[in-house]
């Protein structure tokens, strides 16, 4: 009884002992190549759980996600206008041909890496100088990343690698050409604002002699409307009078010389010097008597 | 190869459910049941033989329990039985195969984390290389963005990218989408003017930005959605802050200048028509008062004149001396008998005007001063009714 458990126990143990060194696991995000004595025997791109014969063979494992490589520091670059741009970027890229990828750069990932930026440098350089700073910024910049995929990706099979993506990240002007661009954008602002300024004033100046200028009309208008309705009114006056006056013109003058008299003469400071001969004091020279 | 530190935590949850549990052993128990039954058989003649079978009954119950794992209602778990993907499970709890056959990352799905681009941490804390970026007309702008996503697919977040290396060290999914932002702001920024960016056009380039790395991360197959992208600040570089404050004093002043003359306008116009009907108004009273006071001098005139036409003679003699009765009633007089008209008479008129005291006026000698100091008489002039006329006729230009 109990050899025969002993010897169940070490069935056991040996059979794990041959299934941990015959057995491995390729994961979801893995691929996993082969060998036997160094020499590939077969890659393993699907998951699960896969065989191998201890001992003689071994397995190397590689990781077939996508992967970013950034190439740092933004470096400079020559543009058309033979202007300098700092201009960095990174590259998306995964494990397309894992026994490629493994004989190119003896599956070493910073070898790799470093193949890759080698490559979008020069292909950068190359292609950076066609454009303008305008074009790289703005209008040209899905096309130049589109050329530098597909060159990228095309060096890139050589290696196994399968380029995703290359993106660029900063397109600036070194420090020393942005204090020009300060200036520049100072003096720009400077003539928005002056324009700005002008405007204002030019419609303030605007407005305001509209209003002055309707103001003038508005009040010609009514003194001509009204010089037109008091000469109404003096015509009909002086008709009214002439009808009344015109009846007795001589009594009319005697009447109206007497108003203006009265009124030519009301106060003290008015100084009349007579002479007693006048025909009003004809009785104050006779006397009562005749 | 747990793939994300923070959000995939590889659960050997304990055993929480104890009726899952007792399921489980009854499920051990018959699996196990043949080889337990026999060791215990076995076990019957050396109690050895019992402690060995139940020491591995222990393990092999302490291994199948840690294939519990729980799942939160934030929470998604996948599950991979040899590195092959199997399943994802939902939130509850579950158990999976024991270690080395199955294994479990259980991600956080809910949580919304946020990476800042031109910045970390806090608005101050800049990152000049970050944030200034060129603009389609050759500007410099200081933009800052921060960044919310959540992972949408848990199988193509794990599956499909190796994230890169973050600040901390460690591979980072801030990292992958901060990278993703920062090159699609520069590009969508790239793209628009500096008053695009800086005012009218703000919306459109967070929208711009945030579809344009949503179509990055769908094509890179990340699983990662973006729930916002918000401009924390876009402002011109320090360097020419002061031009670009005074060039939006100069849009208000503008304004401020326009209004002034909307504000002139609306006093000057309104007034000079509350003018301008004055004037009409003021006419057409003139016009009613001249008729008036004509036709009232006038039917005064006729009414005199049918008097005088029936006594004309002294009419004009009673019409006569009222006048100057009248008029020598409240006037200073000076009476001078002047019958030597080549003697020269001497009046002091400037006094008499100034002085309202009696003044005597001295004779012209050789004359016979017939010349009487003359009390003035300060009685005011008669009420006779005047025509209202004067004040408007002088008023006539």
């Amino acid at each position: 009884m109990k050899p025969a458990t002993i010897n169940l126990l070490l069935a056991i143990v040996i059979v794990l002992v041959v299934a941990s060194l015959s057995l491995f696991v390729v994961d979801q995000r893995q691929s996993a190549i082969v060998f036997q004595l160094g020499e590939i025997v077969r890659v393993d791109t699907q998951p699960g759980l896969k065989w191998k014969i201890p001992l003689v063979q071994n397995v190397r494992f590689f990781d077939k996600r996508i992967q970013t490589v950034d190439v740092g520091e933004a470096q400079r670059f020559l543009t058309s206008e033979k202007k300098n741009v700092l201009v960095d970027a990174f590259v998306k890229w995964r494990i397309a041909d894992v026994k490629q990828y493994y004989n190119s750069v003896n599956g070493d990932q910073s070898a790799a890496e470093n193949r890759l930026m080698q490559k979008v440098n020069s292909v950068m350089r190359a292609e950076l100088g066609h454009y303008t700073i305008h074009d790289i910024v703005s209008t040209q910049r899905e096309n130049i990343m589109k050329a530098l995929r597909s060159q990228t990706n095309a060096d890139a099979k050589n290696i196994g690698v399968e380029v995703i993506d290359v993106r660029l990240k900063r397109v600036d002007f070194p420090p020393e050409i942005s204090s020009a661009i300060f200036s520049r954008m100072e003096a720009e602002r400077k003539s928005v604002a002056n324009e700005l300024r002008a405007t204002g004033y030019a419609e303030k100046e605007t407005l305001s002699a509209a209003a002055d200028k309707q103001r003038q009309i508005i009040l010609a208008d009514a003194y001509r409307d009204a010089q037109r309705t008091k000469g109404e009114g003096d015509a009909k006056a002086t008709a009214i009078y002439g009808a009344a006056f015109s009846r007795n013109p001589e009594f009319f003058a005697f009447y109206r010389s007497l108003d203006a008299y009265r009124k030519s003469f009301k106060g003290k400071d008015d100084v009349m010097v007579l002479d007693p001969n006048s025909d009003f004091f004809k009785y104050l020279k006779k006397g009562a008597g005749k | 190869m747990a793939n994300d530190p923070q959000w995939g935590n590889r659960k050997k949850g304990p055993p929480d459910l104890e009726e899952m549990l007792r399921n489980l052993n009854k499920k051990l128990a018959a699996l196990l049941g043949g080889k337990g039954g026999g060791a215990g058989g076995g076990g019957a003649g050396g109690p050895g033989g019992v402690g060995i079978g139940l020491i591995i009954g222990l393990v092999l119950l302490v291994w199948a329990g840690s294939g519990f794992y729980k799942v939160d209602s934030n929470e998604r778990g996948v599950v991979l039985r040899f590195g092959k993907y199997i399943e994802t499970t939902q939130p509850g709890p579950h158990w999976h195969l024991p270690y080395p056959m199955e294994s479990v990352d259980v991600i956080n799905t809910a949580q919304v984390r946020t990476v800042e681009v031109g910045y970390r941490d806090s608005i101050k804390n800049q990152m000049l290389q970050e944030s200034q970026m060129l603009t389609d007309d050759e500007n410099i702008v200081d933009v800052q963005i921060a960044v919310q996503y959540s992972i949408k697919n848990v199988t193509d977040y794990l599956f499909n990218n190796r994230m890169p290396i973050g600040m901390n060290g460690t591979p980072d999914d801030s990292e992958l989408v901060r990278q993703i932002a920062e090159t699609s702001i520069r590009e969508v920024v790239g793209k628009s003017t500096i008053n695009n960016v800086l005012y009218e056009g703000q919306g459109q380039v967070v929208q711009d930005t945030t579809k344009l790395m949503q179509d990055l991360l769908d094509r890179y197959k990340t699983g990662i959605q973006i729930s916002q992208v918000s401009l924390q600040n876009a402002q011109p570089p320090q360097e020419v802050q002061a031009a670009f404050d005074d060039a939006v004093k100069a849009k208000a002043d503008e304004e401020r200048q326009k209004n002034e003359g909307m504000a002139y306008a609306n006093n000057v116009v309104p007034r000079a028509t509350g003018e301008a009907a004055r004037l009409r108004q003021q006419a057409e009273g003139y016009k009613q008062a001249v008729i008036a006071s004509a036709q009232g001098d006038a039917s005064r005139f006729r009414q005199i004149l049918v008097e005088y036409n029936k006594a004309p003679r002294v009419t004009r003699e009673r019409m006569y001396i009222d006048t100057m009765q009248q008029i020598l009633a409240s006037t200073t007089k000076v009476l001078v008998d002047q019958k030597n008209a080549n003697n020269l008479l001497y009046l002091p008129l400037d006094k008499l005007m100034q002085n309202t005291n009696p003044v005597t006026v001295p004779a012209p000698s050789g004359a016979q001063p017939a010349a009487k100091p003359v009390e003035q008489s300060a009685s005011s002039s008669t009420s006779d009714s005047e025509p209202p006329l004067e004040r408007d006729r002088r008023d006539r230009p």
